[in-house]
């Protein structure tokens, strides 16, 4: 076998370690033993991964600390229901329609991302981090309040209420304001949302690893040295930044069309920290960690169900633990040695 | 008109108490800290806990919040944030929305999830001024917020431990080799900090009197912003954000759109950071390579 280098190998390992998911989830469903509230949360993990491969492009190789990561699924959820929805006529074949879904919710994205990243990547650091936050507040605000209905014209809008939008009799309303989306009709499923994975792993791998990538890193590590080497700050900045936007409304569509209904309330500001706090866990930069971080605290709750009304303390409390114990200097050193006596009895046996 | 300026006022004075929260533990340990908003929520809880079910009289209530959320604060920081003071932000951010959701979660055990209504604290009688009405909680709430900002600021220029404050939140190492106890320091900070959010608890749900286990985050959140839009790390910048804050919330909801003020808050906020990228008072730190 020829020689990989060792960025392609760790690469291959993670497409192996995404379709071993798959196949073994696939080989229990056959069996049965899978349990419903597990089935119901697969697509949900899919999209968790890949929200935690997009924020990791722009935090860990782009190291930007952006809080309004939900924002672009919003907006790329309501894209591909809206798109979902009204071509349900001209597109009867529902594998076809999630796809065109996925790609105008993830274009709509990325035009939003040009749209925020060209004013806000000019700040740095904290700053930067709140108008991310202030950003996804808004369009989940805007959204709130926004009316979309679609009938023989083609669609409506309007921001005051559903009747105010003039639609024929036949008209259906696909946006309600702060009821959101209802009577949306599942397209997703677990196949589709391990292919999405792993297109969006195939992509991000590939630009990690290309001219491109080591451009934002480089941007990343030193900025003024960068910006001394030649490079084009912004230019690259934003690069990363649209590419995040646009898989993160990509994975909005899978999602919402995953649900019967979807409000705009679910993709607040606790959704954003939620998949920054998959990154952080996973580590900063680690694709890997943060798909597996992902995986494990999408499932973690329903696997603390036993506890009830104390899982999410139970989580809290996990969270803060893990915290403490990857980050403090004593934690890590007693870690450390631990780990070293436990090898070195092991060693003695042998 | 003058209403909804009073109105403004004093919503934004109630920003304004907890931003300098914000901007005091920014300032001296560098961190966002999540937790503030659910800080405020304990401080609303303790205060409704001591009149509703102890029936004690408003102060005396007042005063337990402030102490229990003083202490509160002392051991956040030193149980989950004094171990990452040398790890990367980042760390120290999710660890700070840990606490967040364990203070969360711990109330919604002990209140459960139904909300609560607040006992009016302020017994003053309202105060007319021609056809206006001043509520006495807007009333109480404006002069607390006044009072509040004159005493940091006098404390932080004029007392050693003010001075050893501003010389910590400087340059933590030079501080430590001139004598200054830093862990002690921020401690204090944080005890300062968590205080004012129990005052802040207590006046925000005096004027909303509903209380939840979710209170404290939005106003968290917006308080937050208060802080930056004034300039994070300055005590008269968080007043002043603060108050720009409630005035365009309560303008925004009375004139433009009742669901959009959100929205407006801000936009507003973008817009000024990307004119003035360090907040209205913000100094600005040169970049050295």
């Amino acid at each position: 076998m020829k020689k990989m280098s060792k960025s392609s190998r760790s690469a291959f390992i993670n497409y192996g370690i995404v379709l071993l998911f798959y196949l073994v989830v696939q080989l229990f469903i056959s069996q049965g033993r899978v349990s419903s509230s597990l089935m119901g949360q697969l697509v949900p993990i899919c999209v968790y991964v890949i929200m935690a491969l997009s924020l990791n492009l722009v935090v860990g190789i782009s190291g930007e600390l952006s809080l309004g990561h939900a924002g672009f699924m919003s907006v790329g959820a309501f894209t591909g229901v809206i798109v979902a929805m009204s071509l349900k006529n001209a597109v009867p074949a529902g594998v076809l329609r999630l796809i065109i879904a996925i790609v105008i919710g993830a274009a709509i994205a990325a035009v939003m991302g040009i749209v925020i990243g060209i004013p806000v990547l000019r700040l740095q650091g904290d700053y930067l981090a709140i108008v991310t936050l202030a950003f996804g507040e808004i369009i989940k605000n805007v959204l709130n309040c926004l009316y979309i209905g679609v009938d023989g014209h083609g669609l409506h809008f309007s921001m005051k209420d559903a009747n105010s939008m003039n639609m024929e009799m036949d008209g259906t309303v696909i946006l309600n304001g702060p009821i959101g989306a209802v009577g949306i009709q599942k397209l997703s499923s677990f196949t589709a949302g391990v292919v999405l994975l792993l297109l969006v792993l195939f992509y991000i791998q590939n630009l990690v690893n290309s001219r491109n990538g080591r451009a934002i890193k480089a941007i990343r590590d030193s900025r003024i040295a960068a910006e001394a080497c030649g490079l084009n700050i912004t230019e690259y900045k934003l690069k990363a930044f649209v590419t995040s936007a646009a898989i993160a409304g990509a994975a909005g569509a899978l999602y919402a069309l995953n649900y019967s209904t979807v409000v705009p309330k679910k993709f607040d500001f606790n959704t954003s920290i939620l998949i920054l706090v998959f990154v952080v866990l996973g580590g900063i930069g680690n694709l890997r960690g943060s798909m597996i971080a992902a995986a494990l605290l999408t499932v973690l709750p329903e696997l603390l169900r036993q506890f009830q009304d104390y899982r999410m303390l139970v989580y809290a409390i996990v969270l803060i633990l893990v915290m403490l114990l990857t980050n403090n200097e004593e934690a890590k050193a007693l870690v450390a040695r631990i780990s070293g006596r436990f090898r070195k009895s092991k060693a003695v046996q042998e | 008109m003058l209403t909804y300026l009073i109105n403004g006022i004093s919503l934004g004075s109630v920003y304004a108490i907890i931003a300098l929260g914000y901007t005091m533990v920014y300032g001296i340990a560098k961190m966002l800290n999540f937790a503030h908003g659910d800080v405020i929520m304990v401080g609303g809880y303790m205060a409704f806990c001591a009149t509703s079910y102890l029936g004690w009289p408003a102060i005396p209530s007042v005063l337990f919040s402030v102490l229990v959320c003083t202490v509160l604060g002392i051991v956040i920081e030193r149980l989950a944030y004094k171990p990452l003071r040398n790890a990367s932000s980042l760390a120290v951010l999710i660890t700070a929305i840990g606490v967040s959701y364990f203070l969360q979660n711990t109330a919604l055990l002990i209140w459960s999830s139904n909300p609560k209504a607040f006992p009016n604290l302020v017994s003053l009688p309202n105060l007319s001024v021609g056809s206006i009405q001043i509520s006495s909680v807007a009333m109480v709430t404006v002069a607390a917020c006044i009072i509040i900002m004159v005493g940091l600021t006098l404390f932080t220029d004029k007392t050693k431990m003010g001075k050893a404050m501003r010389a910590v939140s400087e340059d933590k190492g030079a501080a430590q080799l001139m004598g200054i106890n830093v862990n002690g320091t921020i401690s204090l900070t944080f005890a300062i900090g968590s205080g004012l959010a129990a005052i802040a608890g207590v006046l925000l749900c005096s004027a909303y009197p509903t209380l939840m286990p979710t209170t404290g985050a939005m106003p968290g959140i917006k308080a937050f912003t208060a802080a930056v839009f004034g300039g994070i790390g300055s005590i008269p910048g968080a007043m002043l954000g603060g108050i720009l804050l409630g005035l365009i919330e309560i303008f925004g909801k009375a004139y433009i759109s009742t669901q959009l003020s959100d929205a407006i808050v801000f936009a507003v906020l973008i817009i000024v950071l990307i004119v003035k990228p360090t907040g209205l008072l913000g100094k600005k730190v040169n970049e050295k390579v």
